[in-house]
């Protein structure tokens, strides 16, 4: 089935036309790029933004500019998908409230506030955070606490993929990462440092984690409610009993987690908790030759 | 010999007198008998029967010897090289044909080592071998090109309603190449048995019979038919977990095989069913073979023997591999082995050796691609051998198009030969390539399967690593991806024929 | 809703030439079916769409509807994108002989700045004619085949960008929202759409490099790079598809249109083939599906897509989505009513859906499935045509 009339004939390239820049549009969705800011209401130091439409760019320089002009509480309302809200900003009085689902990157490289969303959120929340909080009252997705060195970060509901991965210590601080529902695989990768907890309320036994359970772990300490299979765990991690002192630290956590999420803890320190812990401080010792 | 022969030694041993103890360990450890003790007691070696295997050296209690190249000088000729005189002189002294062992160590083009491969970059990450999983599992055999698959009864999982050919699994995609029990000692099959078992994957019986301690290790073996068909019983081919015609060999394609009565001791008489002391003769074609319907007849004959077990055929790699590999596939053969130009021998003309065949990069390029333009690659693996000398080529190898590849030479070195090319003489000081007891006793079995289970194992973690940096975590997604490799310094022919862009060409 | 140009200040190129490499994107994507067969406008599509600019570079957009043709819902519907008149001619010619062309126009578009020197953009609504298919022995899918085979590789400057039954893809070069807007979707209606926007990394964009990549009635939106490209090609060349298209998306169509069509394969099966599951969780199953699995390995072992992927097929009988096996990419599934939505962050679906009933991360290789109701009774609808 060839074509039968002349089929070959090179597309002639002319050089390219290039476009007029653009022009502002009055009003745009959240995704688009444009300079309207949301409109703003003040009340003493707490501040309401509508962030309806607002381009994350704008809308977090907002955001920071009214924290440099001294608000304390800064309410998102409408939001729906804007990224790095929250991104490098230090100063542990300062509160944001985000009501919708915030974009990627939540309280990336973070120093100090408190975030807290009223909805799901999505990937690589608190990415290299070093101190604050953040409380997601829904689900959240994959990558959190991606080298997180410091703070907290709870989610009440469910979790993705590698979350807490690369968790680290330094000094005095230390890491904190809480999921209230059930991890997928890869939990606690390469951890190096930090406490990460997994609670499974409402999860079938054996369902609160995923496959390759602490990978690659070298440090910091892993707590799941309920019971976690051998083929689930990663070969650098193994079962430890909880030592005198821990499960007092453990209670502390919950407790802690519960009063910022609404789950009753009463109910979540009636189950058991698998600790989990590196094996050996060098686990590759052994792999290469010279 | 009585008359002074031209061909001076090809080595000098050196021994630091002050450092040798004379303990006499050399004169016993050499299998060549190169040391003797004078009436001092003192080593006196005959450098002309060194072969650099470097037995004595390794076992020196002082360290006080050393081999070098005798720095005889020759008059330059970049054509007419001293080792061409030295077989002249040699010809004219015996009228014999040149001997050798091991494979092809002539300076022809390396093609593996002109082939670079790619590695992921921020539009795709690299995959972790260490902490993600990382896929090695391999399955040799026939596959359909499509499944059935039922549904389930009420509401069930949904069932498989394809009838598969049998497959042998392997964990890993390496296995061993075939040596003969005769040409190598029963402590390098015991050895490799073990280390095969061990590791998920198979050996190979070459063309000399399975010994019967070799029979609990079986569900790794495969066993060979070759044209000699020693050792070639019902039982023999039942117990194997494959069986494999031998047609051809990398080393010498086309010719046959002499083992000495010399060397059929009462063992290899036993495995290979046939009198001690005689000639064990392989001829160069199965002389039920004359045409390809011949190879469907054989391997339908074992098939029906062995209640349909994979049959594999082994093809030294020559001009006309692909059409040869396509009439194979045809005949019925679940698996094709390919051998090329550097694959070893325990005993070869050199003259065959040296410049028959072509090499093994090719032929599994030209013969993958054959396969996939006729429709029929699903039929039969691939396995490639001859020359495989490390982890970067088995992944070259298998970019190319191969679905594993075997290690003959390279396992020996592993159980400590040295590489001296003198496998033909049966004095091999390592005891791997002889019969003599007093040299066989010297590898022992458990060590040897250490130490191959040691090296399947280290390459197996250098493809892990190489697949991790191509970004897949399955040896499948290479298979056969030559997108995945790029030529340098190749001639544009070659790099044509295998199909493999040059180094700067994107994707 | 219409657009006005979103720009910032950089200043953008826009190339029409084909790229001499296969151009890799990153890029977003979403998805949407209504299993009950009600049809929304591709409005919805591209407003999601916008809401995920950021993951895009501008040069590629492109979105698939499905329902959108209920005037000639059995006619092959192409849409073909020409570099210069010559190749509309050569390409007419060929489809002039070997189909019985029902209906032909350009394609609906209004100027969107941004959009520069689209290509020439028109649609043929084809039959094959009576008696072809004895005489070649094909299937009427297979006959089309060949054909968007044949203008893909031997018409130089023309891409066929669709080929199905009662659906289209609209894509090229611009932000998904301009390319939305340029190819008038607002006017359409369908019960599937997809939407993808690109990021390519090699010479910027070619009109027919953008995604979705369709043929027959398989249409495809892909986030990711398939790192087994190389073996996936071979393999389906072996089955005698032709991958011209320079991007490893077209792969991934290909091999859906051998498993579902040719190989009958069911589509969760498929997927699995596509996305499998480790050995050893496989080697951990009960043993009917442990050989059920392995099988599905062995045979298509050089269809496993490696490397990081989502995508949004969309075909005849719903709406597929897919993760890799190791989930290295984002997507999120929601359901409301009878409505299934998926899209690489949650926020494009509550963009056009406030508060879904239930939302969830599906999990890596397992597959999200719409499947429409009463298929077969959709078609026969008749309705205005949408101009």
């Amino acid at each position: 089935m060839i074509p039968t009339s002349e089929a070959v004939r090179k597309v002639p390239t002319g050089p390219a036309r290039r476009g007029p820049i653009g022009q502002e549009p009055a009003r745009v969705a959240a995704g688009q790029p444009g300079l309207s800011k949301g409109m703003v209401t003040r009340n003493g130091r707490e501040v309401h933004i509508d962030a309806a439409g607002v381009y994350y760019k704008t809308l977090n320089e907002q955001v920071r500019e009214e924290i440099m002009q001294g608000a304390t509480i800064v309410v998102l309302d409408a939001v729906n998908g804007q990224r790095y809200i929250g991104a490098g900003i230090s100063g542990s009085e300062v509160r944001l409230i985000v009501n919708g689902v915030p974009g990627n990157d939540l309280a990336t490289f973070m120093n100090g506030p408190t975030v807290v969303v009223n909805e799901n959120a999505q990937d690589a929340i608190g990415n290299t955070m070093n101190n604050g909080l953040v409380v997601v009252q829904g689900d959240a997705g994959d990558v959190l606490g991606y080298g997180m060195r410091g703070g907290r970060i709870y989610v009440r509901g469910d979790v993705g993929y590698r979350v807490g991965i690369h968790m680290k210590e330094y000094q005095d601080q230390t890491p904190l990462l809480v999921v209230g529902g059930a991890a997928r695989d890869y939990l606690g990768e390469y951890m190096a440092g930090g406490e990460l907890l997994v609670l499974g309320v409402g999860c079938e036994e054996g369902s609160v984690t995923g496959s390759y359970v602490g990978t690659g772990m070298h440090g910091g300490v892993i707590y799941v409610r309920g019971e976690v299979a051998p083929h689930q765990m990663g070969k650098e991690v193994g079962e430890s009993p909880l030592v005198s002192g821990e499960g007092e630290r453990v209670e502390e956590l919950v407790r802690d987690f519960c009063l910022h999420t609404e789950v009753d803890a009463e109910e979540v320190l009636k189950k058991p908790f698998t600790k989990l812990v590196p094996v050996t401080h060098r686990p590759y010792g052994k792999l290469y030759t010279h | 010999m009585t008359e002074t022969t031209f061909v001076r030694p090809e080595f000098r041993v050196k021994i630091d007198r002050e450092a040798c103890s004379e303990c006499g360990r050399c004169v016993h450890q050499c299998g060549w008998e190169v040391y003797e003790l004078n009436a001092e007691g003192r080593p006196v070696p005959d450098h002309a029967k060194c072969a650099a295997c470097h037995r004595c050296v390794t076992y020196c209690p002082t360290d006080a010897i050393t081999i070098e190249k005798n720095p005889l000088a020759y008059k330059e000729s970049d054509s007419m090289s001293p080792e061409l005189r030295k077989a002249v002189w040699r010809q004219a002294e015996t009228g014999g044909v040149m001997l050798t062992g091991m494979g092809n160590d002539k300076p022809y083009l390396r093609i593996f080592d002109h082939l670079l491969l790619d590695a992921c970059q921020v539009t795709n990450p690299s995959v972790d071998p260490l902490r993600e999983p990382m896929e090695l599992r391999t399955y040799l055999g026939r596959k359909p090109d499509a499944v059935k698959v039922e549904p389930g009864e009420n509401g069930a999982a949904p069932r498989l309603a394809t009838e598969f050919d049998p497959q042998l699994k392997m964990d890993t995609p390496l296995m061993f190449g075939g040596m003969s029990f005769g040409s190598v000692s029963l402590n390098v099959h015991r050895a490799l048995a073990m280390a095969a078992q061990e590791m998920g994957t198979y050996m190979n019986t070459g063309e000399g019979g399975l010994h019967a301690d070799l029979k609990p290790y079986s569900d790794h073996i495969v066993v060979q038919c070759a044209s000699g068909r020693f050792g070639v019983y019902a039982e023999y081919l039942q117990a194997g977990a494959a069986v494999e015609i031998k047609i051809g060999q990398g080393a010498k394609p086309g010719i046959g095989g002499h083992l000495p009565g010399e060397k059929i001791d009462e063992e290899v008489s036993t495995t290979r069913m046939i009198p001690q002391g005689t000639d064990a003769l392989s001829p160069a074609p199965h002389h039920d073979i004359y045409s390809i319907e011949d190879l469907r007849q054989l391997i339908y004959a074992i098939k029906e023997a062995t209640g349909y077990k994979p049959v594999s055929v082994k093809i030294a790699a020559v001009h006309n591999v692909a059409a040869i590999a396509s009439g194979v596939v045809r005949a019925g053969a679940d698996i094709v082995y390919l051998d090329g130009f550097r694959g070893g021998t325990g005993a070869a003309p050199t003259v065959v050796r040296d410049h028959v065949g072509i090499p093994i990069e090719i032929a599994i390029a030209v013969v993958d691609q054959r396969l996939r333009d006729e429709g029929i690659r699903s039929r039969a693996s691939i396995v490639a051998a001859g020359g495989i000398r490390s982890s970067a080529d088995v992944a070259k190898a298998i970019a190319l198009g191969a679905d594993a590849c075997a290690i003959g030479t390279v396992a020996l070195v592993a159980l400590g030969c040295h590489v001296c090319h003198k496998c033909y003489t049966g004095r091999c000081s390592w005891g791997i390539c002889t019969q003599r007891p007093d040299l066989t006793r010297r590898l022992d079995p458990e060590w040897g399967a250490e130490r191959l289970a040691n090296l399947l194992n280290a390459w197996s973690h250098e493809i892990k690593e190489l697949l991790g940096a191509l970004g897949v975590n399955a040896v499948e997604s290479l298979r056969g991806s030559r997108e995945r490799l790029r030529s340098l310094g190749l001639d544009k022919e070659t790099t044509e024929i295998l199909r493999v862009k040059p180094a700067g060409m994107g994707h | 809703m219409k657009w006005a140009d979103p720009r910032n200040s950089a200043e953008r190129l826009t190339y029409t030439e084909e790229a001499p490499e296969r151009i890799l994107g990153n890029c977003g994507l979403m998805g949407v079916c209504d299993e009950s067969g009600d049809r929304m406008s591709g409005e919805l599509a591209v407003r999601s769409m916008a809401s995920m600019h950021d993951r895009g570079n501008g040069l590629g957009g492109g979105f698939a509807g499905y329902g959108i043709y209920p005037d000639f819902p059995e006619a092959f519907c192409f849409h073909l994108l020409y570099g210069d008149e010559a190749a509309r001619e050569d390409t007419e010619y060929y489809l002039r002989s070997h189909f019985t062309v029902q209906g032909e126009e350009p394609i609906p578009t209004c100027a969107v700045k941004g959009i520069e020197d689209e290509p020439i953009l028109h649609r043929y609504f084809l039959d094959v004619p009576e008696g072809r298919l004895e005489e070649t022995r094909l299937s009427a899918e297979d006959y089309v085949l060949h054909a968007v085979m044949d203008i893909n590789a031997q018409i130089d400057g023309a891409a066929v960008a669709s080929s199905g039954r009662n659906m289209g893809a609209f894509k090229g070069v611009g932000f998904p929202e301009e390319i939305g807007e340029f190819y008038r979707l607002e006017e359409y209606q369908g019960w599937t759409w997809s939407g993808h926007g690109r990021f390519p990394t090699n010479t910027p964009g070619w009109w027919g490099g953008a995604h979705p990549f369709a043929v027959l009635d398989y249409s495809v939106v892909h986030n990711g790079e398939i790192s087994s490209y190389g073996i996936n090609r071979r393999y389906l060349e072996m089955f005698g598809y032709r991958c011209t298209l320079r991007t490893d998306t077209e792969v991934v169509t290909y091999l859906f249109d051998l498993m579902l069509r040719r190989h009958g394969l069911p589509v969760e099966m498929a997927c699995r083939a596509l996305a499998s599951p480790f050995w050893e969780d496989i080697d951990r199953m009960p043993e009917e599906e442990k050989e059920l699995y392995t099988a599905l390995r062995m045979v298509y072992g050089s269809a496993l897509l490696n490397g990081p992927f989502a995508i949004v097929l969309g075909m005849a009988e719903g709406m597929v989505a897919l993760n890799d096996r190791i989930k290295l990419r984002p997507l999120v599934a929601a359901r409301d009513g009878s409505r299934v939505f998926v899209a690489s962050e949650e926020s494009a679906i509550r963009e056009i859906c406030a508060k879904p009933e239930v939302s969830w991360m599906p999990r890596a290789g397992e597959p999200v499935v719409a499947k429409l109701r009463k298929p077969a009774a959709l078609t026969q609808e008749v309705g205005q045509r949408n101009d």
